[in-house]
């Protein structure tokens, strides 16, 4: 065998090490700036709304997540979630809507499961991969619905966007789904040797292959698990609004990977932690309600979003490099 | 590249190094709130009234040149020509949620319901989506303004029906909403709308190309907005009543998508050529599109063949109508749409009044060639009381 190029050796201790105090010190300092500038910031009621605002593009990010750490980026998040809105709503409209919450969970995985196996089988670059079906599954979407976007009964596939109370603070079922979604990953990602094997494939490659991983079956499974997540966000966005719109969540691809960078995640893969994008997912949402509780311009959300992202980026290069 | 320094050494510059950078930006934004400048990329199709009850349609009123409101960069036709208290808005915030931030009849929007509410003393903060079609965007900048406790919304909702759960928060929370330009479906999920009458404004670009026609058949090319856009659908449907005809009549050659947009209305429209080069008439749902349609109909030499008819009634519009680019276009006024809803809102938070129903903020045929037996003003009064 030829000498491989020197690579960054892969240890499980580097995984729990994440530095997640670098989006965290970015959140808290966002909230006391907020609180401080303004009166409405902190109320109970804005701060539940802020979490409202963040499931489905929180619950996004946990499949991207899981995608970035493997070394690949999925263009076609949303596009998945918004086909499933539009699954549900037809599905629902025919044969009720417990039957659609099924025939969705099908059909995301199968998307999911199809961007898996042209990573693997083909061994084409996920980028392109999913830039391909992310226009598929727009324009296939598009078919579906005729264009025209469907109401949805209220029942069980609004329900994650019903509210209730813990002592006096009002949330939704949508956030306990999302935050749910998390500590599952979570627990997948960090105590389980599934979740170990996602590191290493997108960490070393080749001590992967060395420690007998089948990196193959690694990647289909997060592209596959992804795709059910992207099911469980097109419920969520149901819950939050009860439309099924071909036009929705064009961004939803690009908000994703900015979660999952602002959080710390590593876009060369085998760094991060779905934790991290959760903090990264409220930055923004903070962000966004913070300054329009101050009054300013929209805009300068995304400018400061944009400010964050290549911030990270740059954090996590300094990291690497003195990684080596 | 190779230093040798470990890691546990990098992870105290992280934090503060994106601590001292957060906070720099986040004081920077807090201090900067301007407001936006004009963005000059119109992305879509500028809206259009939805009005569920077209037919109860309060007759058109028609648009005067009036005098022009205070601060606004260009006249704003029709502006009321009432006298202003300017004590009568202090202490009133309003929320204005357009589709996007780009689009030059939004940007119109946000600054007529500025410049009026200024007048007044009222505070105006201005929210939009990222796209046409963000309906997460715009509920969540309802959400916001709702929180921040505005007295009134005036919004310009990308989807008739998918705001219909927040705007309902909104009222619940004693707050006026009002829809400007789109009407929401139902029509009687916002307090008021204050809206062209699209369909109408569509008949008007009908009957204009019809009488321009005359007796020779026509041949019909469709560049169409976004699929099952609401105003879009309006505009389609009013076009073909004013010619007389229907989505599925033989003199209908051929349609495409341009979601508003000149470059891809350009690409529609050279392959419509390609299938119809026989074309006599074109239907553009907003003047980038018939800027774009007219470009391909120029690299294919039909000028003289094609009559282009469209619906805005922006400066750039009314310009390309002079420059022969367009044959008409029918002109809307999104300032009085602006007006209205921000004098409702004062009203409301004054003395308790609600505003009610469709207010049909008027449509104008723009051009220079009129056509026997429909109304039209020519460009120079259309420079006057354009947009954008």
């Amino acid at each position: 065998m030829a000498k491989a190029p020197p690579q960054r050796r892969f240890s499980f201790s580097s995984i729990v090490r994440q530095p997640l105090l670098g989006p965290l010190a970015a959140l808290l300092l966002a909230v006391i700036v907020f609180s401080l500038i303004t009166d409405s910031f902190l109320r109970p009621q804005n701060l539940s709304l802020i979490l409202q605002q963040s499931v489905v593009i929180g619950i996004l990010a946990v499949g991207q997540t899981l995608v970035i750490l493997t070394g690949g980026i999925d263009l076609s998040i949303g596009a998945v979630a918004v086909l499933g809105t539009i699954v549900m709503a037809k599905v629902a409209g025919a044969s009720g809507a417990v039957t659609a919450l099924l025939v969705v969970l099908v059909v995301c995985a199968f998307a999911g499961l199809i961007n898996g196996t042209l990573v693997t089988a083909l061994q084409l670059p996920p980028f392109i991969v999913t830039l391909g079906t992310f226009t598929i599954l727009y324009s296939a979407t598009q078919l579906l619905a005729g264009s025209a976007t469907y109401q949805v009964e209220q029942g069980p596939l609004t329900f994650l966007g019903k509210t209730f109370k813990i002592g006096t603070f009002t949330t939704t079922y949508g956030v306990v789904v999302m935050l749910l979604v998390y500590v599952v990953a979570w627990y997948a990602l960090t105590q389980t040797a599934g979740g170990r094997h996602v590191y290493a494939v997108g960490g070393s490659p080749e001590s992967a292959r060395l420690s007998g991983i089948k990196s193959p079956r690694v990647l289909l499974s997060v592209y596959l698990i992804t795709g059910v997540i992207a099911a469980i966000a097109a419920w969520a966005a149901l819950g939050r609004i009860p439309n099924a719109d071909p036009n929705a969540y064009q961004n939803a691809n690009l908000e994703t990977i900015t979660a999952v960078v602002i959080g710390g995640t590593s876009l060369f893969g085998g760094r991060g932690s779905v934790i991290g994008t959760l903090i990264g997912t409220l930055i923004v949402g903070v962000l966004r309600n913070g300054l329009t509780q101050a009054g300013v311009d929209n805009l300068y959300q995304n400018i400061a979003t944009g400010v964050l992202v290549i911030l990270a980026v740059t954090l996590d290069q300094v990291a690497r490099r003195r990684n080596r | 590249m190779r230093s040798s320094v470990p890691v546990s050494s990098s992870r105290w510059s992280r934090p503060l190094l994106a601590g001292s950078l957060g906070l720099a930006l986040l004081g920077a934004a807090a201090c900067g709130g301007g407001s936006g400048t004009a963005a000059s990329s119109a992305t879509s199709a500028a809206g259009a009234a939805t009005s569920a009850a077209a037919s109860a349609v309060s007759s058109a009123t028609s648009a005067a040149g009036g005098s022009s409101s205070s601060a606004a960069s260009s006249s704003t036709a029709g502006g009321s020509s009432a006298a202003v208290d300017p004590t009568r808005g202090q202490g009133v915030k309003i929320g204005i949620v357009t589709k996007t931030d780009s689009n030059p009849f939004f940007v119109k929007l946000r600054e007529g319901a500025k410049a009026r509410a200024e007048a007044q003393g009222a505070e105006v903060i201005a929210l939009a989506g990222k796209f046409d079609g963000d309906n997460e965007g715009q509920v969540a900048a309802i959400e916001n303004l709702v929180s921040q406790g505005v007295q009134g919304i005036l919004v310009t909702p990308n989807s008739s029906s998918g705001l219909l759960n927040a705007i309902s928060q909104a009222r619940d929370a004693g707050i006026v909403v009002i829809a400007l330009d789109t009407a929401t479906d139902p029509a009687d999920a916002v307090d008021a709308t204050f809206a062209t009458d699209n369909t109408k404004a569509g008949e008007l670009q009908g009957e204009w190309v019809k009488a321009t026609l005359g007796s020779t058949a026509p041949k019909v090319l469709m560049l169409d907005g976004t699929p099952g856009g609401t105003v879009d659908t309006f505009r389609h449907n009013g076009f073909l009543t004013g010619m007389g005809l229907t989505d599925d009549s033989p003199e209908i050659l051929g349609k495409e998508n341009t979601n508003g947009d000149q470059t891809k209305a350009q690409t529609a429209m050279e392959n419509l050529l390609q299938r119809a080069p026989e074309a006599n008439a074109l239907y553009t749902i907003n003047e980038p599109a018939a800027a774009g349609g007219y470009e391909a109909i120029k690299a294919a030499g039909l000028e003289s063949q094609i009559t282009i008819g469209s619906i805005d009634g922006s400066c750039t519009g009314v310009k390309n109508v002079k420059d022969g680019v367009i044959g008409a276009t029918v002109m809307q006024f999104p300032a009085k749409m602006a007006e209205g809803g921000v004098d409702a809102v004062i009203a409301f938070a004054k003395d308790g009044t609600k505003p009610s129903g469709f207010n049909d903020t008027g449509s104008q045929l723009i051009t220079d060639k009129p056509a026997s037996g429909v109304d039209s003003k020519d460009t120079a009064w259309g420079a006057e009381n354009c947009w954008g």
